[in-house]
């Protein structure tokens, strides 16, 4: 069988007239640098009333970090995709400035000397972004072909669930944050698990569904037209979704339990190339929520705390809301944060951004809103929008199944992810308490978001490479001998009549 | 500060944020269209199954140009490219193949592109229903000229400079 051909090339092997782009990367890279260095500027100039010498510090130490980055891609994934590591170092680099921008607010408004550059929750930012920064690298140099990925899907399954449930299982001091338990807290130092179970859980669905796809694509069930695949074929993925969704419920988190459920709807989709499975995850979804709706009103117990939310969602103004602790208050004045801002904002460092609880967590948005407008915030969306796009568009372009799953369930998670909390925040969808991808402090977002980014980059290089890198071609890589077991080794099944 | 500073440095900002969005998709742009030296950017529809618009003088009309691309121009793939290096490109329903196709008049392994001498040929593989390459079936390695539609199934691949 003349199968595919060896060609250990070791190293990535350049073919000349191949465009790389690296170097596109790096010019958009030093924009986006400079960018945020203006931003660091503007806050200072309107802030302190001067610009301190020490300005550019931030923008230059975040530099540094972002060039490393470059230079471990340049190495090890050359045709990666040219616009993922600038356009989220922007989106980063502005986080940073913004909670910087925060702490020096707190200060001056406390009669204290301007913060330095590392003091605060802008330099613990600044620490987070170096640790998320060396952990995609990691990730760059260990998996040198995504399919390698695959070898570990069952482990990464079951590292997912448990990263999931810890939280829950754990006793509530320890992991509850604002009623959500979802954390594992020791002392001052604090990660939240989920962020990270979200990468584990994408390569194990796709992996299980590459292996199934003809199965649950041809061998299915009509019932009202829909087709309906049988139940022994679909049992480990609904086990998983289930398991982490029940979790879900024990940790009082609606939006990541939203956000797990889209990705397996969509996984699903994208594997079977069926739009039922749309339209059976909507018309479920959206039953739930309107069961849990009414369960909430009657019932309540742990659907109170849904019942509660769909009422501040839908009367935020109402007195009563207004009043209530846990109500409506964050909601509304994030709104009005994001009012006063208006179009063109009251330029970095000139609103008042401490009116909004959490506004360095969740409402980032709203304190960015307030001061840069809908101008500037429709250019951080489109933004995030195209580095949806990309990692979409490396989905479509790499050659082999499972990298299309990964890659297309990563960045529509990403994508969601922005959906739920910017939808919350702007009052479209109930509010849940989710992060703002790169922007919002906190450690665990920011590096497993990172890893989710440099895992694209790594499925966008084999799939803008030279055939032998992205398609079926074995390449040894740097690691051991033996070459990557790919899905081939384990055939599909085949549906026997 | 004075007034008209901030105000300078406050819409310069917002200006300089949405350059820098302008300038990522013009990478995009450039990146897309890389390496299109062909004038229809667009690969042909679906359905109309590559085929061949009758003026284009077929086997010998572009050689002497070394062939860098193969594109999908027909099937559920189309528009798919795929650079070329040295290495031996598989087309199938195998997982393992190079260019996976999903056509259920495909086999598992059915055809396989060659680079000799500057030359990519065409073997079928043996597969059920046969490589086309225009309108002739491949029994043997065939030399594929620049632009000629290979065709498998309800696939058309063509080469491209």
């Amino acid at each position: 069988m003349p199968a595919s051909s060896p060609a250990s090339t070791g190293e990535m092997a350049r073919i000349p007239g191949m465009k790389t782009q690296r170097n596109a990367e790096l010019g958009l890279l030093a924009f986006a640098m400079i960018l945020v260095a203006a931003y660091g500027a503007t806050v200072e100039a309107s802030r302190i009333g001067e610009i301190t010498p020490t300005f550019w510090v931030p923008a230059a130490l975040l530099s540094i970090l972002f060039l490393g980055l470059h230079f471990v891609v340049r190495y090890t994934a050359p045709y990666a995709d040219p616009v993922l590591i600038p356009a989220v170092a922007l989106i980063n680099g502005l986080g940073v400035g913004f909670l910087r921008r925060l702490d020096i607010g707190d200060a001056l408004s406390d009669k204290q000397p301007v913060p330095s550059v590392f003091a605060g929750i802008g330099g613990r930012q600044l620490v987070w972004t170096l640790i998320a920064l060396i952990l995609a690298a990691i990730l760059l140099l260990v998996v040198r072909d995504h399919k390698i990925v695959s070898r570990y899907a069952y482990t990464l399954g079951l590292t997912g669930i448990v990263l999931v449930m810890i939280p829950a299982v754990l006793p509530a001091s320890i992991s509850e944050v604002n009623g959500a338990k979802l954390w594992i807290r020791l002392g001052a130092f604090s990660i939240q698990p989920g962020e990270f179970a979200k990468i584990a859980l994408v390569s194990f669905f796709a992996y299980y569904l590459v292996r199934k796809r003809e199965v649950l694509s041809l061998a299915s069930r009509r019932v009202l037209g829909i087709d309906f695949p049988r139940g022994r074929d679909l049992g480990p993925v609904v086990t998983v979704w289930l398991l982490s969704l029940l979790v879900l419920v024990f940790e009082k988190d609606l939006g990541t339990a939203l956000l797990y459920f889209g990705l397996f709807v969509v996984t699903l989709y994208v594997a079977t190339e069926r739009a039922s499975w749309l339209i059976i995850g909507l018309l479920l979804f959206f039953g739930g929520v309107y069961v849990a709706y009414l369960l909430g009103a009657s019932v309540g117990g742990p659907f109170a705390n849904f019942y509660d939310r769909a009422q501040v969602w839908l009367n935020p103004f109402d007195n009563e809301n207004y009043e209530r602790l846990g109500g409506s208050y964050q909601l509304v004045q994030g709104l009005l944060s994001l009012g006063t801002g208006g179009l063109f904002g009251s330029g970095p460092g000139g609103g008042s951004p401490r009116f909004v609880p959490e506004v360095q967590n969740d409402f980032i948005f709203a304190g960015m809103g307030e001061e840069i407008g809908l101008f500037g915030l429709s250019a951080l969306l489109v933004l995030y929008l195209l580095i949806v796009e990309r990692g979409l568009r490396s989905a479509l372009a790499v050659r082999d199944s499972f990298g299309k799953l990964v890659a297309g369930g990563l960045s529509f998670t990403l994508g969601l992810q922005i959906f739920v909390i910017l939808g919350g925040i702007t009052g479209l969808i109930p509010l849940t308490g989710q992060t703002t991808p790169f922007l919002s402090s906190g450690g665990s977002s920011l590096m497993a978001n990172w890893l989710l980014i440099a895992m694209l980059l790594r499925i966008s290089n084999a799939a803008r490479g030279p055939a032998a890198s992205g398609g079926g071609t074995d390449r040894a890589g740097g690691g051991p001998k033996k070459a990557p077991v790919q899905l081939h080794g384990a055939m599909t099944e085949v549906i026997k009549p | 500060m004075p007034e008209f500073v901030l105000t300078v440095a406050r819409f310069g900002f917002l200006i300089l944020l949405w350059i820098f969005v302008f300038t990522v998709v013009g990478v995009i742009r450039r990146d897309l269209f890389a390496g299109v030296r062909s004038k229809s950017i667009v690969a042909s529809p679906r359905g109309v199954g590559g085929a061949v618009p009758a003026d284009r003088p077929a086997a010998k009309a572009k050689r002497g140009k070394a062939a860098r691309q193969l594109v999908v121009t027909a099937g559920q793939l189309a528009g798919t490219r795929i650079t070329l290096g040295e290495i031996p490109i598989t087309i199938g329903r195998a997982e393992d193949s190079t260019l996976v196709i999903t056509d259920d008049f495909a086999s598992a392994r059915h055809a396989r592109l060659v680079l000799r001498d500057g030359q990519w040929f065409v073997e079928d593989l043996g597969s059920t229903n046969g490589t086309y390459l225009d309108r002739g079936k491949v029994s043997g390695p065939t030399p594929v000229p620049l632009g000629v539609p290979i065709r498998i199934g309800r696939t058309s691949l063509e080469l491209r400079p």
